[in-house]
């Protein structure tokens, strides 16, 4: 907005976010460049199972033999764009459902309220197991339903917080002054509840890993040969009883990108609640 | 007052307290007090007052220290003490009353268990006398049922009897030393005289050393001994209560004590002639869920004009401008604006009625979004009911920033990074924006300073002048009814006891609550509260008659 912001603005970001973008930017990079910086590819098989780290497989084999580093780098395209997905779907769907119960209070609060109840109260793993298995285990049915049942839990959020805002006499001027639900919604309410969702935001998008993961498992995920996280983790747990490595380098992967992504969102937090104004 | 340095209880030397990052808050304050004395602390918010007073009890808020200086409480400075006995002496020594009693009470707790707990936790007394001890706090404070009223919980008290509570529960360790932080101001004007008495007593009574701290010059008159007067954390000057109102030295206290003498002047009477009425108010009632809070009210207010609704908090009267601009479901009656009868719902008016009339807050904090720059606060109307492009918006704000007195540099900040006075003006030009010609003020001058509520005000009445704007003010101050209003309304319990021109409705004779109201705001002297007690143990416009002829 402002001319004298942008220069300021670059030079004000602390180094932990800092760390934080590099390590989501480099994620980033693996998942886009894959095919080219991988030593060899997603499904060939280079030796024999679980290989020590050497010169042409450097972080050894996994399970069937497979070069790690290069399903390491393959799996960070689909587990982030599909973590993502599944996080960004979820707040749009949870934010506007929250939203509106809580604007238009009432009868549409308490439909909506107790939609999300019954979703709710099935187990999330056993309903996804359902859908997947009547719907089929395509990519986009996957998001679909892990999106939507995560969107219960962001809608509750979205919804008590809206709460709160609703009520503040801001808002009251903005609907006296006959504002439309658009500009209310996006206006007046989301940049004040953007803290907390903003926080939610960094959390859910690592539990989808792991639900991916746990579909993975049971066949319902992400299917193989191609190679995600999450149940990279699971194939290869036995290793761990042999004193090999080879589980670790998906879920150290798992971890840096949770904690990139948690700095970044730290910064952003403490940004939004700092007290606005002093440097126009 | 005295200078026996045996009876000195207090006394503070070079006192300075910063933040963290070493911006002063309180730059070398030396006072003292002795037994028996109240020494009023005064001055606007921001002063340091609040600060000083909590350092009495060798504390700082969260994020300030005391820097230097030192507090000597009985011959011993508490600012140096270990934690451990800092503790032993705060409630037992020194006591604290708070602003806001309802604020400061557990709700889980009752009465008497929360003013029981200093004497218990302090070793003092046993349960049982601790007990003993209370009601006959209670007794004194003149609580309703002394002997049962500590088993209630604070939601079951009044304000006003909350605050006793309170000024009980600082009693209750007998302290030397009571520090009393704005104990009245969020309490209605006739319930304010009850606690102003029931302290003074409280005071006298057992001979307890007190800081007074307010920004009401009139109500620490009548109460102190002597005044102190802060501003920026500095001491302007300090004195004996008669010198300080009948002759200030400094140009700041002159202003402060002339501030009241504003209060007295009337606005000029109301031409003969009455012109049309904008707003017309037929036979209106209203209320939440089903309970009624505003029964048939009657009410005109002709264009160019300011009528004031006035009443004591629970009255209604916030109520009645919810009704008016259309937030209640449940209400009855007919409201007629410029010849056309208004929809009950705010979502069934047409765009332009809604840009017609207007509406201020008492809190500006909350009523102005925190997200938004001043440019997107004031241009959104401008571009909403006018449609005007980017540039003339801004050009548009600009016009309105000068019209309100506000400082064109503030155009890109936000709400956070303005003082109150500015935030207030802020919401009148926001108002202004719409082109309104009805403007509903509520309460929106009661949150700010007396010194820039007295600015705001002068603001509104220009305003009025050069735009015509109609004002409809609901208020509980009557200095501010005087300032502005043409024509008065009292409301009491839902009902308007007396309406009409100010003049007439405040001279003689009165409806009785529109006398208790009137006589119950405290006067720049400091006599004043003897005379009131006195004239109303003679009168009979007492309490009881006063339901009675409602």
């Amino acid at each position: 907005m402002n001319r004298s912001y942008k220069p300021s603005f670059i030079s004000n970001i602390p180094l932990s976010a800092w760390i934080g973008i590099v390590i989501i930017a480099v994620n980033l990079l693996a998942a886009i460049f894959a095919p080219w910086i991988a030593p060899h590819s997603e499904t060939e098989q280079v030796g024999d199972i679980w290989l020590l780290p050497s010169a042409a497989t450097p972080f050894g084999t996994d399970s069937l033999g497979r070069d790690m580093l290069s399903r390491i780098l393959f799996g960070a395209r689909t587990t982030i764009a599909i973590a993502l997905t599944i996080t960004i779907a979820s707040f749009i769907i949870g934010i506007i459902s929250g939203f509106a119960a809580a604007i238009y209070g009432k009868w549409v609060d308490v439909v909506l309220s107790r939609i999300v109840d019954t979703v709710m109260s099935i187990p999330v793993l056993i309903f996804a197991l359902m859908v997947l298995s009547v719907m089929g285990t395509s990519i986009p049915v996957l998001v679909l339903t892990i999106a939507l049942l995560d969107a219960t839990r962001v809608f509750r959020l979205a919804r008590l917080v809206a709460q709160a805002i609703v009520c503040q006499e801001y808002v009251e001027a903005a609907r006296l002054r006959g504002e439309g639900l658009r500009w209310v919604l996006t206006k007046e309410i989301l940049p004040n509840a953007m803290p907390p969702l903003l926080a939610e935001f960094g959390m859910r998008f690592c539990f989808t890993f792991l639900f991916i993961a746990g579909l993975s498992f049971l066949g319902l995920g992400i299917q193989p040969p191609y190679a995600d996280w999450g149940s990279m983790v699971r194939y290869n747990a036995q290793a761990i009883n042999f004193g090999q490595f080879a589980p670790l380098y998906p879920a150290a992967a798992i971890a840096l990108l949770t904690i990139g992504v948690n700095l970044v969102v730290d910064w952003l937090l403490a940004r939004n609640s700092l007290p606005h104004g002093e440097e126009a | 007052m005295t200078d026996n340095k045996q009876d000195l209880i207090l006394e503070m030397r070079g006192l300075r307290i910063e933040t963290l990052d070493g911006s002063p808050l309180v730059q070398d304050i030396s006072l003292t007090l002795a037994k028996g004395e109240i020494l009023g602390l005064i001055g606007e918010s921001g002063a340091g007052k609040s600060t000083i007073g909590l350092a009495a009890l060798g504390y700082a808020r969260q994020g300030c220290r005391i820097s230097g200086g030192e507090v000597i409480v009985d011959g011993t400075d508490i600012v140096s003490q270990p934690a451990r006995v800092k503790r032993q002496w705060r409630g037992r020594r020194v006591a604290y009353v708070a602003q806001s009693a309802a604020a400061a009470f557990n709700p889980a707790l009752t009465i008497e268990k929360q003013v029981c707990e200093g004497p218990i936790r302090h070793g003092l007394m046993s349960k049982e006398e601790s007990r003993q001890w209370a009601i006959t706090l209670f007794r004194s404070l003149d609580l309703p049922d002394p002997e049962n009223i500590g088993k209630r919980y604070p939601h079951q008290l009044s304000g006003g009897q909350l605050q006793r509570a309170m000024a009980a529960m600082a009693m209750s360790c007998k302290p030397d030393l009571l520090v009393m932080d704005e104990p009245t101001t969020a309490l209605d004007v006739t319930t304010q005289i009850e606690v102003l008495v029931m302290l003074r007593k409280l005071v006298r009574e057992f001979n307890t050393a007190a800081l007074y701290i307010t920004h009401d010059l009139a109500v620490v008159a009548q109460l102190a001994d002597r005044i102190m007067v802060l501003r920026h954390g500095k001491e302007v000057e300090t004195g004996n209560t008669a010198q300080i109102l009948n002759s200030p030295k400094e140009e700041y206290t002159r202003r402060l004590v002339a501030e009241r003498e504003h209060a007295a002047e009337t606005v000029t009477a109301a031409q003969p002639e009455a012109p049309a009425a904008l707003l017309t108010i037929k036979q209106l009632s209203t209320g939440y869920n089903g309970k009624k809070v505003v029964n048939d009210v009657n009410l005109q207010l002709a264009r160019g004009k300011t009528l004031a609704v006035i009443g004591e908090s629970g009255s209604g009267k916030s109520t009645l401008a919810r009704a008016l601009v259309g937030l209640l479901p449940d209400t009855q009656g007919s409201v007629e604006f410029d010849g056309v009868t208004l929809s009950p719902l705010y979502q069934q008016r047409q765009k332009e009625t809604l840009r017609r009339i207007q509406m201020i807050y008492q809190l500006p904090d909350v009523a102005l979004n925190p997200r938004q720059t001043i440019l997107e606060l004031i241009g959104r109307p401008v571009a909403f009911y006018f449609g005007l492009s980017k540039r003339e918006v801004r050009a548009k704000v600009e016009e309105l920033l000068t019209l309100t007195e506000l400082p064109l540099k503030l155009i890109d900040r936000y709400p956070g990074a303005l003082s109150g006075g500015q935030k207030q003006r802020v919401c009148i030009a926001r108002a202004l924006a719409a082109q309104p010609e009805l403007i509903i003020c509520d309460e929106a001058t009661s949150a700010l300073d007396p010194l820039v509520a007295e600015e705001v005000l002068n603001l509104l009445r220009r305003l009025q002048e050069q735009l015509g704007l109609s004002y409809l003010f609901i208020t509980h101050d009557l200095g501010t009814v005087k300032r502005i209003a043409h024509q008065v309304a009292v409301m009491y319990q839902g009902n308007i006891v007396a309406s009409g021109d100010t003049r007439v409705v405040f001279s003689p004779p009165m409806h009785p609550y529109t006398e208790k109201l009137l006589t119950s705001v405290p006067e720049m002297r400091t006599d004043w509260l003897d005379d009131v007690l006195a004239l109303r143990s003679s009168s009979s416009s007492d309490k009881t008659s006063l339901t009675g002829a409602l």
